[in-house]
């Protein structure tokens, strides 16, 4: 079997796995990396949404060749140890979650949209396609420019 | 003119549930633990609606512990709990409000008396705080250094009553998840996140139309393809057993099946709408001298899917059974699958795991009996997960309905409102009805279906609107059906509340003044004066955007919502602001109660003008959230604004409250935004 080496969190892994195995089964199943999460499988739904080299994607949809000898970060990856991400602290802020499952893609979407946006509209936000069945949109926009104002709506 | 109240004026579904659950309601566990935590046990499920956190702040009030220091661990399937393990009928809060309290104010007492006998004080001049016991010369002792003592104390020597709502210091204040960290960070572990040793990832090849049966199978291929570990056979279709799920899910794929058409295979939705439409009962009142004013709606079917998909880990050995899986009725399950296995009960463990949303769907434990009947033919645990399409196409659906309404009016009043709802039937079979006989409910001596009781708990007119009948006419199909948020409420309340303003219209009145003077509960008048004046009710619009409202009363709760809608573009209508007021009583979070509205009323944009499943030849045609429209964050409005009355009485329900009130304010304001008499939802479909 084939072996794929990538940067996951800030460390080097490689894994045994088919060339066109999507990348989330290898993180859920093969590296025990669960913060990305099954939705659709399809690339719809975006709740397994991570970065590679610093750019949003779905993981369902990549295979684990594409990603080799590049740089993938999950919302493992997110924070500095104990010290959150600011998305993520204004994700607490504004107590988004709800159920929490679509969360950690809705944050590295989120986090992702900042780096080329810092100052996102609303039109720029209603540009995300991440399904929250819950319907926490609403606080998705506030902490999305909670974070982008540094913390001070 | 007065209307007559309905039976949920008296007694409500929720009224039920709790009276079934007395009898084992004080059997809550409360642990306070050597390190100074205290773990309320809690026999019920957390899917997000917030009420891990709500419990928690009950506990932190009435032991005075810190929040940070209370945990709230779902229960295993407990089934000396009989009725009172059941997470529905937005039931969970009304029903542990006091039991909760209870339990937490006699583990106070038992510690202020522990630390009374250390100390060889009075246990009367003690106080509690910050999670310990204070003595009034400073002398401190924390909960968790206490807790053994406090173990071993029978009567306590100060009162065990809950405080009085003036002493709370968190109750009724806005308060964050005490998870949020956890899903912020990815932490929080849903079903399909648990490493159980050796349970492989399963999925499950299902017929091609909803109940299938399978004719032939040649899995040879499908065995021999890498990291397969076994493919057997369960009444439901054929799972395989494999490594990774990209490993079974491409030999799922190179299975060679043939199927046996299910016993839906000739319906289509327009023959479900035909039948629907012959099911019903006739009107009461054919229209002789007096005005009336008929409407009828159709409702699509609507899957609940919730983010996370059906997913059950399940360890089946001779004699025992272990089961993983967020549980809404894991009692229920726990006696399905002891009985599938042929094990006793007692043999078989269900926990419960936190679930990523529901609307419903957990009710009902599918996976989890599948998993189970896959493990035992297989001889080791699996992890199996439903795929998105999976659930599209074979899960459950709110019942696609048909509403025939029929309002007579003259000299100004309204008098006499007939709604007859046909809907196909919804299976309820998931503990509701051994709740309700064992809240003294006899269905056979009734004659009713269970349905029908959930019908006549749920449903009522709030208006008086002369004499009010309405009448459910069930169509029994051979599909997965379930209660979906908000059940009958859903489709019936909207389909009342458009009538409403087409009502109003053509009696020329104002259509939230035509509500006002008609509704019963002062409390409800109230919230529709708030959203008028909030949502400055009647300014102008432009041309293409208008202004809706809906109200609704359930559950010791109600809840008002105005929207305002833009349908310039038809194919594309957008809410772009909602003013919301709600008054449920004693509120727990405020913020948990505002993110549950907020939910709803994503909902009701949802299913009003976007989100619904087509039958097609006994199967649904949707595949996953490509097709099956639910809100995205386009969708949805920028502003949202919450008003909470201020808090009275005891709490009431609001996981489902908003529901009908928001998807009939979203109806009503298209109706208005585009002059015409939408009667078929989702609009855009």
């Amino acid at each position: 079997m084939p072996t794929h080496t990538f940067v996951l969190n800030g460390r080097s892994v490689t894994v045994d796995a088919p060339d066109d195995m999507p990348l989330l089964w290898v993180l859920r199943d093969k590296l025990g990396v669960t913060g990305p999460k099954y939705g659709c499988g399809v690339g719809v739904c975006r709740a397994c949404t991570s970065h590679l080299d610093g750019q949003e994607f779905q993981p369902c949809t990549h295979s684990v060749k594409d990603c080799a000898g590049r740089t993938v970060t999950t919302i493992e990856g997110l924070a500095d140890g104990d010290t959150l991400h600011p998305v993520q602290e204004a994700w607490i802020d504004c107590d988004v979650a709800q159920c929490g499952f679509c969360q950690p893609g809705q944050i590295m979407t989120a986090v992702a949209l900042l780096r080329r946006t810092p100052d996102p509209t609303d039109a720029d936000i209603d540009q995300i396609q991440n399904i929250c069945r819950c319907g926490s949109y609403p606080r998705i926009r506030e902490a999305i420019k909670r974070a982008a104002s540094g913390g001070n709506p | 003119m007065l209307g007559l109240p309905g039976i949920p004026d008296v007694l409500d579904l929720g009224d039920a549930m709790i009276l079934a659950g007395l009898p084992t309601a004080h059997l809550l566990v409360l642990e306070i633990t050597p390190a100074g935590r205290a773990a309320l046990h809690l026999p019920r499920l957390e899917v997000g609606q917030g009420l891990t956190t709500a419990i928690a702040m009950l506990v932190a009030d009435e032991l005075d512990a810190e929040l940070t220091d209370v945990d709230v661990p779902l229960s295993d399937g407990r089934p000396e709990l009989l009725f009172n393990q059941l997470t529905g009928g937005s039931n969970s809060v009304r029903s542990l409000y006091d039991p909760v309290r209870a339990a937490a104010a006699a583990a106070r007492a038992r510690l202020v008396t522990a630390a009374a006998h250390r100390w060889n004080v009075p246990a009367s001049g003690l106080r509690t705080a910050g999670s310990a016991v204070l003595a009034p010369d400073g002398r401190r002792l924390g909960f968790g250094e206490l807790a053994a003592d406090a173990a071993s104390v029978v009567v306590p020597a100060v009162p065990a009553t809950p405080k009085p709502a003036d002493q709370r210091r968190l109750v009724g204040r806005p308060t964050g998840r005490i998870d949020a960290r956890d899903i912020v960070t990815g932490r929080a572990e849903y079903a399909g996140d648990l490493q159980i040793p050796g349970a492989a990832p399963t999925v499950v090849a299902r017929p091609t139309t909803v109940n299938g049966t399978l004719k032939s199978l040649d899995a040879s291929v499908a065995r021999a393809m890498p990291g397969v570990l076994a493919v057997v056979q369960i009444p439901s279709g054929v799972a395989v057993l494999a490594e990774t799920f990209d490993q079974a899910l491409k030999a799922r794929d190179a299975l060679r099946t043939t199927w046996t058409p299910g016993p839906v295979a000739d319906l289509s939705d327009a023959d479900v709408r035909a039948k629907l439409r012959a099911a019903h009962a006739p009107f009461l009142l054919p229209p002789l001298l007096t005005p009336y004013l008929d409407g009828e709606f159709d409702f699509a079917f609507v899957n609940h899917a919730p983010m996370e998909v059906l997913t059950a880990v399940a360890d089946v050995r001779p004699g025992r059974a272990e089961l993983w899986f967020a549980a809404q009725s894991p009692i229920i399950a726990q006696q399905t699958i002891a009985a599938e296995l042929g094990l006793p009960q007692s043999a078989v463990t269900v926990h419960v795991v936190r679930g990523g949303g529901s609307f419903g769907r957990r009710l009902f434990f599918d996976a989890a009996l599948e998993a189970a009947q896959i493990s035992k033919a297989a001889g080791r645990p699996v992890k199996l997960m439903w795929t998105r399409n999976d659930d599209m196409r074979h899960g459950r659906m709110r019942p696609a309905s048909h509403h025939r309404i029929r309002a007579t009016y003259g000299l100004g009043q309204v008098l006499t409102w007939e709604h007859r709802a046909a809907t196909v039937r919804t299976d309820l079979s998931h503990g509701l009805g051994e709740a309700l006989t064992g809240a003294g409910f006899n269905l056979s001596v009734a004659g009713i279906s269970l349905a029908q009781a959930f019908f006549l708990l749920t449903e009522k007119n709030p208006y008086n609107v002369g004499i009010p009948t309405q009448l459910l006419a069930e169509l029994p199909l051979q599909l997965h059906t379930g209660s979906w948020r908000s059940v009958y409420s859903g489709t019936v309340r909207v389909a009342d509340e458009i009538m409403m303003d087409e009502l109003a219209r053509r009696m020329g009145q104002d259509e939230v003044a035509f509500r006002r003077a008609r509704l019963r509960d002062a409390a409800g008048r109230a919230l529709l004066d708030t959203v008028a004046k909030a949502g400055d009710w009647g300014r102008p619009m432009p041309a293409g955007q208008a202004q809706g409202v809906g109200y609704h009363e359930e559950n010791g709760g109600r809840v008002a919502y105005l929207v305002e809608l833009d349908a310039t573009d038809r194919a594309n209508p957008r809410v772009i602001k909602a003013v919301i007021a709600a008054d449920v009583g004693q509120v727990i979070n405020p913020r948990g109660l505002e993110a549950q509205l907020t939910g709803a009323l994503s909902d009701g944009i949802s299913v009003i003008l976007l989100a619904g499943n087509h039958l097609d030849n006994g199967t649904f045609r949707e595949g996953s959230y490509a097709d099956f429209h639910y809100a995205r964050q386009r969708n949805t409005p920028p502003t949202v604004e919450i008003h909470l009355m201020p808090p009275s009485g005891a709490p009431g329900g609001a996981g489902e409250l908003g529901v009908p009130a928001a998807s009939a304010a979203v109806a009503n304001a298209y109706a208005r935004a585009t002059g015409t008499s939408p009667r078929s939802f989702p609009i855009n479909f």
